[in-house]
């Protein structure tokens, strides 16, 4: 079937199967910042957002994105840049891996939370699963962006 | 030092932090062949008849491939130097299939709707034997797991396959039955340490194509990438040479990736259809159907005089290395050699057991490597101990530690080198609070808070045996090329390699291009495993750059017409030291290459150590315990470090808070688990749990640097020995909390649970 997306502001005319996820239609489509790493929506790597949601896109049937907005790191390049730097300067995107899904959190918890505690952020952050820095790292780079103390 | 210890940001951090496409399967050809396997559903058969014509008569199905299909040579997947010892236990594919997920079939397709569709037209008849299952049983079951003629094994590593024994181990100094009379006080345990997953976020992957003088082309997340060109050649039974393999970024490894999962099936599609392919394994596979830390039984025996000097340590194993003998013998040994060493005080040590094969997936490399199995066996036993002597768990370490400059019953009167660990355990026990808050405090009616704690040591690289090579090349406009072999798995090692090259020659890090890895391009490495790239490769690195400092020098000296003794080089210009006469870097690199009669210059170096100086690391664990329902949260981690001089503090910093969770997980939370026929239970993230965010309490690291004199600037590892500690120190905590001594990991709240309704009653 077809489906029609706005990516990354684009509009694009998509052909999909029905039972074909987004992740999968994503990277078919040359967007590969988005990667899957554990299929059943434990990870967080797969992480875009949805009309300005973070969604799992790995388990988001793609006709379900029909008609909508989609955007992932390659759109939010200049927000995902200014927090990579932070992120990098930790020493703690390490492998890099889980880095794009982590970041749209971020990004996204960013515009959600009003003055976020490390409490809140940890939580809104738990769903993103890293299996190299050990997350003090990550957090510490948080803090720095959100200036939290 | 200008580059060398400072907190520089890692070369590739921007572009794999902001997803650019650098990864395995984002390099692969458009148009390649999806592989998929077809596996066995029983864990230990043989196949009676397999059919595949329905399945290759579906359009769009490239090739099926199965056991009568592959060359008959065995071989090992691990990655290890040549001669490896680990067995040559495998074929590509077998007409008997070992554990549930061996692979039965080999299926190419145009995409993996088609390979997957093929995969259940395929018709398998099995005749089932009784699986090995309980590693425990595994000596003198009925049933042999490897019951071929043509296994082979490089080294006597003591393979008895009749008794379903890969390899047998045994290191013994002084007489223990003698020595263990003359203590005041024997302390025994047994503990069990479980199989973990590596759960990389990158699953297993590889991709392969002809290039274009028809050579076989392998781009893999491989931590390995020379060995896997000489495993290829080998099962594939063609010439090293036709093979190049090429390592991307990686998205992490942790040992999982020192045995190569995939290639061979991406490898194999390609030769015999002649077209690109690719092969990924989804998360179920990667748990399922590749490799794990290997499960041991350890019994520890210490002996001590009533002054707590520890006079005998005897340490008996048991490992299930599952269905094949990927670094079998090598993990168990390491579980002897890194803790026989730590306490020189005694006057006999042994350690001794076998590894024996079951119907299950098989064990591999996993950071740490045995090292972490022993030194929560062996520290569990020393916090006993101190409790029976009613010493200070740390007092006890410091009386009995081994020392710089000291040697202990296995080193045979060779000395210690660098060692700060004494120092490690003075600053942990600060930071923890070690004075006011051990062992325990009642926090309300249910809730206790404790600490504990563990010490443990690694190595460098493996001594005598890897070896790496590293070049660096002018080039034409005065910038460099560093290549090498070695395989940055997120870690930062390009970057800190970079530093020490730019460190010697006085350079900015921003005036190096590195180049790696790739066996057609970088000079041979083994790779990134047994922590040996800062330290193996690092020097390798020093002095190739020495070598091109030198020959700079001799150079920039002929240009200036006056002899080497003469001038000085300061990164830039090769001056006069007495005189006006100068030539800046990048004349002289354009000046080498132009013209006539010139010679590019090109550093280059092999290393290998003859020794492998071990990091150590304090690490104290803070738990809180709710005695109503057992469950246990991690309040502070602290870990201490002595890895030598530190390269970069800021990478070192993470690769020492992201071992310590990867060790908390095995410590709360990792367990990989097997059903009664043998099927993997654990193949998602929901059965699985991997530490997340909200598990992991506060860790606080430090480094206590030493000098290592035999690293480069003084530096040792740091990879592996960061993942020891937290199980026997949360193991401590725990007890010191509620009383319960868990002595099988993972100290889950069941186990603590009904640990405490035991103690009650008893």
């Amino acid at each position: 079937m077809q489906i029609e997306v706005i990516v990354n502001l684009k509009k694009i005319k998509m052909e999909v199967d029905a039972n074909e996820f987004l992740a999968d239609t994503l990277r078919k489509y040359g967007i590969l910042s988005v990667r899957k790493g554990c299929d059943t929506t434990c990870c967080g790597l797969c992480t875009v957002w949805i009309d300005d949601k973070p969604t799992l896109s790995c388990t988001t049937l793609s006709f379900r994105a029909n008609g909508r907005k989609i955007t992932t790191i390659e759109g939010v390049h200049k927000e995902a840049n200014e927090f990579a730097q932070i992120l990098v300067a930790e020493g703690a995107e390490q492998c890099g891996f889980c880095s794009p899904g982590f970041i749209m959190t971020v990004l996204a918890m960013k515009n959600e939370l009003t003055n976020p505690t490390e409490e809140t952020i940890v939580h809104y952050l738990t769903g993103n699963l890293c299996r190299c820095t050990g997350y003090m790292g990550q957090l510490r780079a948080i803090k720095t962006y959100l200036g939290v103390l | 030092m200008k580059t060398v210890g400072k907190g520089i940001s890692k070369i590739d951090g921007m572009s794999i932090a902001t997803g650019k496409p650098v990864y395995t399967e984002d390099l692969a050809m458009a148009n390649c062949l999806v592989v998929k396997l077809l596996r066995s559903p029983h864990a230990f058969a043989r196949i009676n008849s397999i059919d595949t014509t329905i399945a290759e008569k579906l359009e769009g199905v490239e090739c099926i491939l199965t056991y009568k299909d592959v060359p008959k040579q065995r071989f090992s997947l691990a990655g290890q130097s040549y001669p490896e010892p680990s067995p040559y236990d495998r074929l590509i594919l077998e007409e008997v299939v070992r554990y549930i997920g061996d692979e039965v079939a080999i299926i190419a397709a145009v995409d993996e709707k088609t390979a997957l569709k093929a995969m259940s037209l395929i018709k398998v008849k099995y005749e089932l034997f009784d699986p090995v299952l309980d590693f425990e049983k595994a000596i003198g079951h009925a049933s042999i797991v490897h019951a071929e003629n043509d296994v082979h094994c490089n080294f006597d590593i003591g393979m008895k396959k009749d008794l379903n024994i890969v390899s047998s181990h045994k290191v013994e100094v002084g007489n223990i039955d003698e020595e263990i009379k003359k203590c005041d006080i024997v302390v025994e345990e047994t503990y069990y340490t479980q199989a973990n997953a590596h759960a990389m976020m990158e699953t297993y992957r590889a991709s392969s194509y002809l290039d274009h003088t028809g050579r076989l082309v392998i781009v893999s997340s491989t931590q390995i990438p020379f060995h896997v060109r000489r495993q290829l050649a080998k099962a594939l039974q063609i010439p090293a040479s036709k093979i190049r393999v090429i390592k991307p970024r990686i998205g992490g490894g942790f040992g999982g990736k020192q045995t190569s999962a995939v290639e061979i099936f991406t490898a194999i599609v390609t030769l015999k259809t002649g077209k690109p392919a690719i092969i990924i394994y989804d998360r179920k596979e990667t748990f399922s159907c590749t490799t794990s830390r290997h499960a041991m039984r350890l019994s520890v025996r210490l002996g001590a005089d009533s002054n707590g000097y520890i006079r005998v340590v005897d340490i008996q194993g048991l490992s299930d290395t599952g269905a094949y003998g990927e670094h079998a013998s090598t993990v168990f040994s390491v579980v002897g050699d890194k803790t026989l060493p730590l306490y020189n005080k005694t006057t006999a040590v042994r350690f001794t057991g076998n590894v024996v094969y079951t119907n299950k997936m098989p064990a591999g490399a996993f950071r740490g490597y045995g090292a972490t199995q022993g030194a929560y066996a062996l520290e569990s036993t020393v916090n006993l101990l101190a409790e029976k002597l009613a010493m200070d768990p740390t007092e006890i370490r410091l009386m009995n530690l081994i020392k710089e400059g000291e040697t202990c019953l296995t080193y045979n009167g060779k000395l210690l080198g660098s060692s700060t660990l004494h120092k490690c355990i003075e600053k942990g026990k600060e930071l923890i609070g070690w004075k006011e808050r051990y062992p325990a405090q009642q926090i309300d009616k249910n809730r206790v808070r404790a600490i504990g704690m563990a010490v443990t040591m690694q190595g460098s690289g493996i001594a005598g045996i890897d070896t790496a090579s590293a070049e660096i090349r002018l080039n034409d406009d005065g910038n460099f090329t560093l290549l090498i072999g070695s395989t940055d798995m997120g870690t930062g090692s390009d970057t800190i390699l970079a530093q020490m090259a730019a460190e010697i020659l006085e350079i900015p890090i921003e005036n190096i291009i590195v180049n790696a890895a790739d066996t057609d391009i970088s000079p041979y490495d083994p790779g990134s495993y047994a922590s040996s790239t800062t330290y193996v490769t690092g020097m390798a690195v020093v002095q190739a750059a020495q070598d091109l400092k030198r020959q700079i020098i001799e150079s920039g000296a002929k240009f200036l017409e006056v002899s080497s003794e003469e001038v000085e080089f300061d990164g830039e210009t090769i001056s006069m030291i007495k005189g006006e006469g100068s030539v800046r870097l990048e004349k002289l690199a354009e000046f080498l290459v132009l013209g006539t009669g010139k010679h590019q210059l090109v550093g280059n170096a092999t290393y290998g150590s003859p020794v492998s100086p071990p990091p150590f690391i304090a690490g104290f664990a803070e738990v809180e315990v709710d005695k109503e329902t057992g469950k246990i949260d991690l309040i502070d981690f602290v870990a201490v470090v002595d890895c030598g001089t530190v390269i970069n503090p800021k990478l070192a910093r993470i690769q020492v808070e992201g071992g310590i969770v990867q060790g908390i997980g095995m410590a709360l939370y990792e367990d990989v688990k097997f059903g009664d026929k043998g099927k993997l239970l654990t193949n998602t993230f929901m059965q699985y749990k991997i530490p997340c965010r909200k598990d992991i309490g506060n860790v606080q690291v430090a480094f206590e640097e030493s000098f290592e004199k035999t690293g480069p600037f003084g530096a040792k590892s740091i990879g592996e020995v960061v993942i020891n500690t937290p199980a026997p120190a949360i193991a401590h905590a725990v007890y010191n909390a509620v009383g319960v001594r868990v002595t099988s990991l993972p100290i889950t709240p069941e186990k603590v649970f009904m640990g405490m309704q035991n103690r009650i009653n008893f």
